[in-house]
């Protein structure tokens, strides 16, 4: 039986399993809407701005590992999407985006609503298609799904001309495809792996250092049990949190421009550093001339180009990250040596000196609540186990660094492009995912307006999220850098005439809570969580000037950092 | 220093922008660009030249195999390679003694002349690039009005191919 161009596409979705397509209807996608309207395998979620769709689609994703999909028309639609196929695309979540295109005959023409979307695209998906002829959409669409989920994951644009979704054709979806272009590697080199194991076992000072290809690659357990065989030290990058258990003694904690002081300073002391699904992103590294100076390197990802882009390495290995980590304990068993545990004794004990440090200390005598202090109390009173999204500034920093993520796909935010706004539209995506999780979004008053508008969405769908809000009356990570950098000339950083926000969520027929005092915080938390049937706005009113500590200057040695 | 590198990509719309756009996305340099689909229409053969340091030159054969349309690619200049490019040049010539003297570098050149009018020779010269510079430089003394270059094209020499 002939179908139409708008069947096949959503035949395609329900043979992919989608669950859910996150969108917005308009000109160009009506034959679609039209399609999906009459099924009810595939459903349909209704955001309030196109970013939104694209953010809430990746939290999808990041919670559960299967590709995010959104849907958008064409021009506005497609524009709309560019921020949160971006913010996809930097930190490599696999995504479907679909586009609406003018209908064939009219692109070229600056036909209503028409952008060129797979140009505009471009440079921030992985890959992308314009489908000219619907005797190409399924295949297309298989290749999307093919490209957005292996090797190195990341955001696929399928661009569809109005036409084409009229048109008819057989409808067949291929079991897989092959494209002679494209083959990632995912098996790492033996001799490689051998020569790493070589250079591990000789380490006096090691360090393991991982970042968000672990979590994609779902690498966690290899990981893990490759750590506590080793017994070294482990940090995570930002968007590695969760991969290795926080609670454990051999984490480290983050690492980086506010990573804590035992985490740097064991990164610039290294003999040998193992880096797993990591990108040594200039957040990480900071000065990359003063990075791990005396350290050799061995490198695993499934991204070639990352590998020796920003730091030269000793030992690179190609490979998915999950395979070549199973296959390091096999070699690891096998070998002769064993680690020298003397040596690493005493590098722990140095190591437990910087931790005594205790670098992540604040005041907790404060009449004013301290944002810390918020995000664990939120961590005790969650059990230490929720889905916690965020947005963008100092709130993401306290959240990485007070919320100790023992598991993976717990932490969801925006590492790579840094995208304020992405946070709450992010919770939709995982708590539609995890309906019965507890899902928190924290925020400050400058993010949580740049999508504000999803509170509708919220309440449209029912989602029982938790919106942490540390409202410090400024856009407080500029603001820092201003007091920092800029002696002290907060120019625009400041968010005068903010809404009420308790109002705000009520009009929305969300809960809305005020709390200014640190002794009310844990009770209002907990009141919140017993919250399930709409959302709980939580505005926190904290420290107006706290600080991220510690930090390291852009530019500086990992050695150089400041602390409180 | 100065790369040739090969890339065999599939036919497709959009392709060549892909690899325009990586390149100035990423700050390399792109020296000279050429395409043309190759002898199995579903390809297209693109020759690029770059210049760059080792490092850098990594990174573009990285990313370039990266992007989903590349199916490989050859950096010409690590093995023993034929390098052409093709050069029109228009140029005026006044007088008899003009006409002998860009003849006579014609020849010197193995060019050919390819069209003449009454004060004008348009030459057509094939070599490798500095080949074509110093042309360029040796008819330097005479009026050019016009030079168009097709950009380098390079083949590895022997039983080494770029195919699949
Ligand atoms: C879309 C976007 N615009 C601008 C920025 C630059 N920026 C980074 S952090 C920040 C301040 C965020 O303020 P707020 O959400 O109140 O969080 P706080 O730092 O106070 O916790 C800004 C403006 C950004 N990351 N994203």
């Amino acid at each position: 039986m002939e179908l139409t161009g708008a069947e096949i596409f959503v035949n395609c979705l329900r043979d992919e399993g989608v669950e859910y397509v996150f969108g917005y209807p308009g000109g160009a996608v009506l034959h679609i809407y039209d399609a999906l309207y009459k099924q009810e395998d595939v459903k349909h979620v209704l955001v309030r701005h196109e970013q939104a769709a694209t953010h809430a689609a990746d939290g999808y994703a990041r919670s559960t590992g299967r590709p995010g999909v959104a849907l958008v028309t064409s021009g506005p639609g497609a524009t709309n999407a560019v921020t949160g196929i971006a913010t996809a695309y930097m930190d490599s979540i696999p995504l479907i985006v679909i586009t609406g295109q003018v209908p064939t005959s009219l692109i070229g023409n600056d036909a209503f609503q028409e952008v060129d979307s797979v140009g505009i695209t471009r440079p921030c998906v992985k890959h992308n298609f314009l489908v000219k002829d619907v005797r190409d959409l399924a295949v297309t669409m298989k290749k999307a799904f093919y490209v957005a989920t292996t090797g190195r994951p990341g955001p696929v644009v399928i661009d569809i001309p109005k036409d084409v979704t009229a048109e008819r054709c057989e409808y067949h979806y291929p079991e897989k495809v092959e494209m002679r272009s494209y083959n990632p590697v995912l098996k790492g080199n033996a001799r490689q792996i051998r020569k790493a194991v070589e250079l591990l076992l000789s380490a006096r000072r090691p360090m393991i250092y991982t970042g968000g290809g672990v979590i994609l690659d779902n690498a966690s357990q290899p990981l893990t049990e490759l750590t506590r065989r080793l017994g070294f030290p482990i940090t995570n990058t930002l968007m590695g949190l969760g991969a290795y258990p926080a609670t454990d003694r051999q984490f480290v904690g983050m690492l980086g421009m506010h990573g804590t002081y035992e985490a740097n300073l064991a990164m610039h002391n290294c003999d040998v550093l193992l880096a797993v699904g990591a990108r040594f992103d200039d957040r990480v590294t900071g000065n990359v001339e003063k990075f791990c100076p005396m350290a050799k390197i061995i490198h695993v990802d499934v991204d070639p180009a990352s590998i020796s882009k920003n730091v030269k390495v000793d030992i690179p290995i190609v490979g998915s990250v999950a395979n070549v980590l199973t296959e390091l304990l096999e070699q690891l068993d096998a070998a002769d040596g064993e680690v020298d545990r003397e040596a690493l004794d005493v590098w722990w004990k140095q190591i437990e000196e910087w931790r005594s440090m205790d670098c992540l200390k604040y005041d907790r005598s404060s009449d004013v609540i301290k944002p810390q202090y918020v995000v664990e109390k939120l961590y005790e009173v969650t059990g230490g186990d929720a889905f916690i999204t965020s947005d963008v500034g100092q709130h993401q920093m306290w959240a990485a660094q007070y919320y100790k993520f023992d598991k993976p796909r717990r932490w969801i935010n925006s590492g790579g492009l840094g995208t304020m706004g992405f946070g709450m539209p992010a919770a939709m995506g995982v708590q539609l995912a995890h309906p019965d999780a507890t899902v928190a979004c924290i925020t400050g008053e400058g993010s949580i307006q740049m999508c504000i508008q999803e509170l509708s969405t919220i309440r449209q769908y029912g989602l029982p999220l938790k919106i942490i809000c540390l409202n410090n009356g400024y856009l407080g990570m500029v603001r820092q850098w201003q007091e920092f950098f800029y002696q002290g000339r907060y120019a625009m950083s400041y968010m005068e005439s903010l809404p009420d926000f308790v109002k705000l969520a009520e009009s929305y027929g969300a809960m809305g809570m005020h709390i200014d005092k640190p002794g009310d915080v844990e009770a209002a938390l907990k009141e919140a969580m017993q919250v399930r049937d709409r959302a709980v706005f939580l505005n926190f009113v904290t420290d107006s000037e706290e600080n991220v500590y510690p930090m390291i200057p852009a530019g500086a040695g990992q050695n150089e950092m400041i602390l409180v | 220093m100065r790369h040739i590198i090969s890339i065999l990509m599939e036919n497709e719309a959009g392709a060549l922008s892909r690899v325009a756009g990586l390149f100035s996305a990423r700050g390399y340099n792109i020296e000279s660009l050429t395409v043309a689909p190759t002898n199995d229409p579903s390809l297209s053969r693109m020759t690029l030249v770059t210049t760059g340091t080792d490092e850098i030159l990594e990174q573009i054969t990285k990313q370039l195999n990266k992007l989903i349309d590349v199916v490989k690619l050859q950096d010409m200049t690590e093995g023993e390679h034929i390098e052409r490019e093709m050069m029109l040049l228009k140029v005026r010539v006044a007088d008899t003694e003009a006409r002998d003297e860009v003849k006579r570098l014609t020849d010197i050149f193995r060019g050919h002349i390819v069209d003449v009018t009454e004060t004008i020779f348009t030459i057509e010269l094939t070599g490798a690039s500095d080949k074509l510079d110093a042309f360029i430089d040796s008819v330097d003394r005479f009026p050019i009005l016009e030079v168009v270059r097709s950009g380098t094209i390079g083949i590895s020499r022997g039983e080494k191919t770029l195919s699949i």
